[in-house]
């Protein structure tokens, strides 16, 4: 966590407080004005905002657009950016043009393979993985070369983040290592899938903490908010790499229908009020998948506002 | 070895049904091995294709043949003689086969029998799997023996990747997840330290984005 850039999610997690992210979609259709909306909902309560990049292999317009269009909103904006479409020269050109306009937070994936998208029958690239692109990143910005080896003046000041999935099972162990070799190729923060399954997480953590790895990277705890008992036995069952515990399923499903966003909302605070108190836990990075405009209540509810104003 | 399947007969009967004398040529190597282009599936095939052209009353000559391999001109040779009198061939060879075939035969029509897929092993008789995507640089010796290349629905130098569930891909579940056997591989060897080391951008150039591949074996060459 050594390098400082001027991102202020960084500043943020810096001062040790406990810092807030969340994230928006952009939209399949050239309409701009949704990411400006989805930014307004959420602004005064996060400290970045991640828009995603073809989420779950769905064409939409393109992360880096959106986040420069937050960006000129005066909004903290964290590029997402998968190697699944793009090769390397294609990715360094978006972070240099990401860059360019002042964006300082980056989230370095591989992404979700095509299958599940609206273009399963596409080629894909994965020249690099999400940790040759933290490696890439990083020589960009503390080099100032091109993995060509070109070398330049002005560098991308990002500050470099990436996932981390604790409950890809059944290996807890191997999830820290891989999470150890995000480290060893220089990530400096990390959002992770979001959390159900609470044991599991703090197993994760424990394994963290003995090793110090919590040390040498922030982690941000993933949350997202169910919205009712039919989205929640869609995560537990058809979304991969989610764990969501039986007991989940049977609390949101005890309520009646009409107050189950409800009880998903008190879960979400519940949830962040106990990681809170895990050793390593530095924020929350709060995925209302298309509900964004609850994120202000789950942060308010959740103790983490107003967000602290850092000189 | 290359793994292949036969191309639906209607796809074959498609190119064919014009023709009054066509030859289905097999391949005695990795095509007959998986029971997709050698001298029994040439002769199903032709059956085939008889059957076709009497129950639509036309009168056609199906010739069968297999050649120790398509890949060698000096086997494709020994169809020299007797290729004038064929209005097309059918080649049951894989895609290499099939192309030297046509390289030879310049003025004759070639229909691929197969469609060519991987290189697999078999893992019983009828359950072919990929192990090599012939990147043409092997790192076999940093993964435990197990490629994430062609074991990886990603193709990722550092994986597994936070899709993979109890053990299986995010694509399939019932495709392993690669990295979880190289990462299992690895401990097994007590070469775990491998794992968490980062592994540079792979050199692609020496794999078919490279271009079209050629081997100059100098030592070799007469």
């Amino acid at each position: 966590m050594s390098v400082t850039t001027p991102s202020k999610l960084q500043k943020m997690i810096d001062s040790g407080n406990f810092a807030v992210t969340s994230e928006v979609g952009p939209p399949r259709s050239a309409d701009g004005a949704v990411i400006e909306h989805k930014g307004k909902l959420i602004k005064d309560y996060v400290d970045a905002i991640n828009v995603t990049d073809n989420q779950t292999s769905v064409c939409r317009v393109c992360s880096l657009a959106c986040c420069i269009r937050l960006k000129l909103m005066g909004l903290e904006a964290c590029l997402q950016m998968v190697t699944r479409d793009r090769n390397r020269i294609a990715l360094q050109s978006d972070i240099l043009g990401a860059a360019s306009f002042g964006i300082n937070n980056i989230l370095c994936l591989t992404g979700d393979h095509q299958h599940f998208g609206d273009h399963a029958k596409c080629a894909n690239v994965f020249d690099l993985d999400s940790v040759q692109l933290i490696q890439t990143v990083k020589m960009m910005r503390d080099e100032g070369k091109l993995l060509g080896g070109h070398e330049f003046a002005v560098r991308p000041q990002m500050y470099i983040g990436a996932a981390a999935n604790p409950f890809a099972g059944p290996n807890v162990a191997m999830r820290v290592s891989r999470l150890a070799k995000k480290v060893a190729a220089g990530v400096q923060f990390i959002q992770t899938q979001c959390i159900y399954n609470m044991d599991t997480f703090k197993e994760f953590m424990k394994l963290m903490v003995d090793r110090g790895l919590h040390e040498k990277v922030a982690i941000l705890a993933g949350i997202t908010p169910l919205r009712n008992v039919g989205m929640a036995k869609y995560m537990q069952k058809r979304v991969p790499g989610i764990d969501v515990p039986d007991d989940i399923v049977r609390r949101i499903g005890g309520v009646p229908k009409e107050k189950q966003a409800e009880e998903g909302l008190t879960l979400a605070v519940e949830q962040i009020q106990e990681l809170k108190e895990v050793e390593g836990v530095r924020g929350f990075h709060i995925m209302a998948i298309e509900w964004e405009e609850k994120v202000g209540e789950i942060v308010e509810r959740g103790g983490l506002y107003p967000r602290p104003q850092l000189a | 070895m290359i793994k292949a399947v036969p191309k639906p007969l209607e796809e074959i009967l498609d190119q064919v049904k014009d023709f009054t004398k066509v030859l289905i040529a097999g391949c005695d190597g990795c095509v007959t091995v998986c029971e997709a282009g050698g001298l029994k599936e040439v002769k199903v095939l032709a059956s085939a294709l008889r059957l076709y052209f009497t129950q639509a009353g036309k009168q056609a000559q199906i010739d069968e043949t297999s050649l120790t391999r398509q890949c060698e001109k000096e086997y494709l040779a020994q169809l020299s003689d007797k290729m004038d009198i064929y209005d097309a061939v059918v080649s049951l060879a894989c895609g290499c086969g099939v192309q030297y075939m046509a390289e030879m035969y310049n003025n004759k029509i070639i229909y691929p029998g197969v469609d060519t897929c991987f290189l697999g092993v078999n893992e019983e008789r009828g359950l072919y799997v990929e192990r090599c995507q012939a990147c043409g640089r092997c790192i076999l010796a940093e993964t435990g023996g197990i490629c994430p290349i062609a074991r990886c629905s990603k193709r990722m130098l550092n994986g597994p990747c936070g899709g993979s569930d109890k053990g299986k891909c995010e694509i399939n579940k019932d495709i392993p997840c690669g990295w979880e056997l190289i990462y299992e591989r690895l401990k097994t060897l007590g070469q775990l330290d491998r794992f968490e080391k980062p592994v540079d951008p792979k050199d692609w150039s020496t794999s078919r984005d490279g271009g079209p591949r050629t081997i100059v074996r100098e030592d070799l060459r007469i």
